[in-house]
């Protein structure tokens, strides 16, 4: 299992912050994700959202192993 | 040092602190960031963000920060959390041998931490709340960093 975790506006977008999902890799995680909500499914397909495997961000596809955290984050916005 | 806090904090109390004990130091420049009201259509800012990535994260860019204006030290506090209009929102403070390094350094710093810090900002007003991401001018301010030449 995975715990995936959503930030921002995504986590309003899905109604939830943290959940362990079971995927193999992080494109199977996005297909599950937009099969269960579509809107959910864009809004991590949207513009400027970056993905952090235990806290690295990632470009593409990758696998994630059991345990592994899976962290969507829309474009960041401080100071 | 880094830290990230759900409580207020004295901007002045960090600025003492952080200038003790200097003795050659001789330029500390500091920026305080404010909740705006914006005449009452905010009522509250509320910022999240990824406990350890965020402060991983914010470490890179003041590292950045202290090898490209030689800085001596430098030092970030940001609120996470619910704060109100009025309250200090982020601190940045920066210690180098001459002015310039400690003004530019702390320019950098927020231009940074604008937009390339994981927070995420809600503002909360009468009607409702928004996200906010950054906009063209934020994109404007941190190129102006690929234009110079590194010193």
């Amino acid at each position: 299992m995975a715990r995936v975790l959503l930030f921002g506006r995504l986590s309003d977008v899905a109604g939830w912050r943290e959940r362990s999902i079971d995927s193999p890799f992080l494109s199977a995680l996005r297909i599950t994700l937009a099969a269960e909500d579509a809107a959910l499914g864009e809004a991590l397909g949207g513009k400027g959202v970056q993905v952090a495997l235990d806290q690295v961000i990632v470009r593409g596809d990758a696998p994630i192993n059991p345990g592994t955290e899976v962290a969507f984050l829309p474009p960041m916005s401080g100071g | 040092m880094i830290r990230l806090t759900f409580d207020p904090f004295d901007p002045g109390a960090l600025l003492t602190e952080f200038a003790k004990g200097r003795s050659e130091t001789g330029a500390v420049a500091t920026f305080t960031g404010i909740a705006r009201a914006e005449a009452g259509a905010t009522v509250a800012l509320e910022l999240e963000a990824y406990p350890g990535f965020t402060e991983g994260e914010i470490g890179k860019i003041a590292a950045g920060a202290k090898a490209r204006f030689g800085l001596d030290d430098c030092e970030i506090v940001h609120r996470i959390g619910r704060i109100a209009p009025g309250e200090p929102v982020v601190f940045v403070a920066t210690a180098a041998r001459h002015r310039r390094a400690a003004f530019e350094a702390c320019d950098f710093l927020m231009d940074y931490l604008k937009s390339k810090a994981p927070f995420w900002k809600k503002e909360h007003g009468p009607d409702g709340a928004r996200w906010v991401e950054p906009g063209d001018q934020d994109h404007a301010d941190i190129a102006r960093w690929d234009k110079e030449t590194s010193r």
